[in-house]
């Protein structure tokens, strides 16, 4: 068996050009399993450059940025910001007197902008009305199959800093 | 084509369609593997991989061993 052509045979164009047009168009047996078989190969690659990069991945760095002061918003307040990237678009929640949370404004299930409803508690996805948790981002309804990233929130004073990215 | 006598060439042909029915088989059950397991690394699991890893590979050597066999039974058949 072998995947690969050996030179000294004969030229490529008399195996692929046959003089027979049905000849040309025949994929025998052995040509199939090869074809699968380098399929299996690739299905295999694919787990091992997962495995490499769950292994090999370097923790992400963030910056700290502030984002907002507090008791800017109300509570039941919204206040949209962008980190870490300025196309990296979020949305911090005012849940509490003394209590802040932030999530990705971008839905898992295909990116479109969650917003926070206030009548149901929760952050809401209006494409195919994914409802996500607002204490923790989770799923609680509809297709997206992962959770929120989430804003790690420090306060420093009086300003509320975002220091990382959790669940990217 | 020289052929061997046809008894012969219809239990090689049975055998060879039998390997790649379980090729086929493999193939699509490593595409179900790779695609759960990506889905699960991006959830942020990574619980999953190594076994995964280990049992594509598993699933590969398989279809590699079954091609093996195609390649033999099909030389047997047709060149003996
Ligand atoms: S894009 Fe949000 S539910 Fe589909």
């Amino acid at each position: 068996m072998t995947f690969f052509r050996n030179p000294s045979k004969e030229p490529l164009w008399k195996e692929e050009f046959s003089v027979l047009a049905s000849d040309e168009r025949y994929v025998t047996r052995r040509q199939f399993t090869k074809f699968l078989t380098l399929a299996s190969l690739g299905m295999f690659v694919g787990n091992l450059w997962i495995l490499l990069r769950s292994r090999f991945a370097r923790a992400r760095q963030f910056s700290s940025v502030k984002i907002a002061q507090v008791g800017e918003i109300p509570v039941r307040g919204v206040k949209l910001f962008t980190y870490p990237t300025p196309q990296d678009h979020c949305i911090m929640v005012r849940t509490g007197d003394d209590e802040y949370v932030a999530y990705s404004q971008k839905c898992t299930h295909l990116s479109c902008a969650v917003y926070y409803s206030a009548e149901n508690d929760r952050l809401e996805c209006p494409c195919h009305r994914g409802f996500f948790s607002i204490k923790d981002g989770s799923v609680l309804q509809g297709p997206p199959p992962r959770p929120l990233p989430q804003v790690t929130l420090v306060r420093d004073g009086s300003k509320l800093l975002a220091t990382g990215v959790k669940g990217t | 084509m020289p052929s061997a006598e046809p008894h012969k060439q219809r239990r090689g042909l049975v055998a060879i369609d039998g390997a790649m029915a379980l090729i086929a088989i493999i193939l699509i059950v490593q595409m179900w593997l790779l695609s759960a397991t990506l889905e699960t690394y991006l959830a942020g699991h990574t619980g999953a991989v190594v076994p995964a890893a280990l049992f594509s590979g598993l699933l590969f050597s398989g279809c590699l061993a079954l091609n093996l066999f195609v390649d033999r039974v099909d030389r047997g058949t047709w060149h003996s």
